[in-house]
């Protein structure tokens, strides 16, 4: 019932995750961006300052809402109480996007606050699929599905991420939101290639694409491994990298999402604006 | 060899626990420690909540020492809830069990005051009564009012100077804390809580208010040397009176 | 307190609180807390404390509690308890018994 609805009604431009601190300098000058993305959980709240900001930035730019406490990926069945609050939100702000992770953060009653990691197997597709179904059906929208940044594998897994995505897209009717930084990070990883994973993707699913920064570390054997802490500008191989997806996808809303460290808004829409360059590249 | 979620959480809730059977590096070799970057975020983004939660308990603690304990704290109580806003309520109880702060025993006082101030912040609006409003209700009516505090309204009462130790330890900055039992009133006028100092008195009458006793029934919670001049003032001043029936 | 003796306190303290509004706008016992850091926010990044070095086990457990609080409570000054012990003063306490 959802695939008729269009995949988003987010501008092909660049945005960015929302920050409280940048609020005024948003408002005062937005620079290069198109729209903005806020956390789902962050409006959720009965009142006060949050929602009195969202309500003035949904009247200037489009909204991105996305979910970081869903736990999609879960065992157990999805948090009702959370699924009602998210109706709510979305029922007032009419977002012209939402979007949640491919991962699970609640077990039983306890929220880790963290995007932790699935097998890739026919049970978690229908698993995943299921919730998604859920969460569609109650929303009356369709959502988008982001791929995660992975550390490790499980043994267990019976197919790759890319086919576990399309399975679940296939399945579900949900597009996928394209984090384009976590590809190279998983890559890098995992020891992959961020090309033929690109080469892999379902693009014509992607209703949204999302840049960041990471950390270098290494594991127990020295090798590299990244670690997804959108706490720095995004490196010069991610750049390269989205450029190669938009010469497959064409233009996509493309989100700079910042969450540590955050730098004052003129950093921030330097990088944007760096984003609406690869844009530039690919549009007709 | 198939994880299931539940060890996958008492992994990363326990690093003495090794990381669970079935997670694999590049080479097919166990994770390792890239089973601690899970570990390791799960508590340390707990413990940043915490701080953005308390920054009056670190501040008075120091962070070394906070980041410590509220590493203890999340992996004791992991929130029960995905929203952060509400994250920490069980630390007043936490403090007051955990010996090394058990000299200080004002703890977990101030640790309510903190939870109170982000409940203000986050709680519904309401448009505030008007001063007129009450200025035109006829004296011979007043007994028997009832005001409807609103939501943002928070009410604190202590054995300890929460009010003093609060302003010593935050941007308002303040005196060195006298020793003495102090009650606040958190209000929220626009969008930003504000905390005010009330008498022990004044803390009886707001809480018989809030209950939905009258006015007058309240006003005998303060006892009878009382004067509720200040406190409706200040009521009045930080639109804290959402309704009057 | 009888129902007149009510209504003139409550109609006389109202009067008062009106009278005094002009003035308390501005009182000096009034200190906002600025919205930002009050929220208490969801993000989708691993924390910048976040490393996939081991040192949970030792940052956290039991065993580590050499910590002493150091913040501003060391210089704060409250009175003993009635029977003499001080509130705050000494921190030699602290290097004993830590939770395991």
């Amino acid at each position: 019932m959802f695939d008729r609805l269009p995949d988003t009604a987010l501008p092909p431009l660049p945005g960015v995750g929302y920050k409280p601190q940048h609020y005024r300098a948003i408002m005062e000058d937005a620079g290069p961006i198109g729209w903005l993305e806020v956390h789902a959980e962050n409006y959720m709240g009965d009142g006060g300052r949050p929602l009195a900001q969202l309500r003035h930035l949904a009247e200037r730019f489009p909204i991105s809402v996305h979910g970081v406490g869903l736990s999609i990926g879960g065992e157990g069945p999805l948090d009702a109480g959370h699924l009602a609050r998210l109706k709510h939100l979305l029922g007032w702000l009419q977002p012209a996007s939402f979007s949640e992770h491919l991962a699970w953060s609640t077990h039983d009653t306890q929220f880790l606050n963290d995007l932790l990691p699935l097998p890739y197997t026919k049970a978690t597709v229908q698993r995943v699929s299921d919730h998604i179904d859920q969460v569609q059906e109650v929303l009356g929208r369709r959502m988008l599905l982001e791929n995660p940044s992975s550390y490790l594998a499980f043994a267990e897994s019976e197919m790759t991420e890319t086919d576990f995505l399309r399975a679940v897209a296939g399945r579900a009717g949900c597009g996928l939101l394209l984090d384009v930084n976590n590809v190279f990070v998983s890559a890098t990883n995992l020891g992959t290639s961020p090309a033929a994973y690109i080469d892999a993707f379902p693009l014509d699913l992607v209703g949204e694409m999302h840049l960041g920064g990471h950390d270098e570390q290494t594991d127990d054997a020295g090798a590299p491994l990244l670690i997804d802490s959108h706490g720095k500008p995004v490196v010069d191989p991610v750049w390269a990298l989205l450029d190669y997806t938009l010469a497959r996808s064409g233009p996509r809303p493309v989100l700079i999402e910042w969450d540590n460290d955050v730098p004052d808004w003129p950093v921030l829409a330097q990088e944007a604006a760096l984003a609406g360059r690869a844009l530039a590249r690919v549009a007709g | 060899m198939n994880v299931t979620q539940t060890a996958f959480r008492q992994a990363v809730l326990d690093p003495a626990r090794p990381a669970p059977d079935g997670l694999r590096d590049p080479q097919g070799g166990p994770a390792g420690r890239r089973f601690d970057v899970y570990r390791n975020n799960v508590v340390a983004g707990l413990s940043d909540a915490l701080e953005v939660a308390f920054p009056v308990l670190r501040r008075l603690l120091g962070e070394g020492f906070f980041r410590a304990m509220a590493g203890l704290f999340a992996r004791a109580h992991p929130p029960a809830s995905p929203l952060m806003m509400h994250y920490g309520a069980q630390m007043p109880d936490f403090l007051a069990g955990f010996a090394p702060v058990a000299h200080l025993p004002y703890l977990p006082d101030i640790a309510r005051l903190e939870l109170a101030l982000r409940r203000s912040y986050h709680a519904a609006d309401a448009a505030p009564v008007a001063p007129d409003a009450l200025a035109v209700i006829a004296p011979e009516r007043l007994p028997d009012l009832r005001i409807t505090l609103a939501p943002a309204v928070q009410l604190l009462g202590s054995d300890w100077p929460i009010h003093a130790i609060w302003r010593a330890n935050t941007g308002a900055g303040g005196p060195a804390p006298v020793n003495r039992p102090e009650a606040v009133l958190i209000a929220r006028k626009a969008l930003d809580p504000s905390l005010h100092l009330i008498a022990a008195s004044d803390l009886a009458v707001l809480r018989g208010l809030a209950e939905g006793r009258t006015l007058g029934e309240a006003l005998d919670l303060g006892g009878d040397a009382h004067d509720p001049g200040p406190v409706l003032g200040l009521l009045l001043a930080q639109g804290a009176i959402a309704a009057l029936t | 307190m009888s129902n007149s003796s009510r209504t003139l306190v409550l109609a006389s303290a109202l009067a008062t609180a009106l009278s005094g509004l002009a003035h308390t706008a501005s009182a000096a016992d009034e200190e906002k807390c600025f919205g930002v850091a009050l929220a208490g926010e969801n993000d989708c990044a691993a924390g910048p404390g976040t490393t996939c070095a081991g040192t949970s086990s030792v940052d956290y457990q039991g065993n580590s509690w050499s910590l002493v609080p150091a913040g501003t409570c060391l210089t704060m000054d409250l009175p003993a308890m009635a029977d003499g012990t001080p509130r705050m003063g000494s921190m030699e306490a602290l290097d004993r018994d830590l939770p395991a």
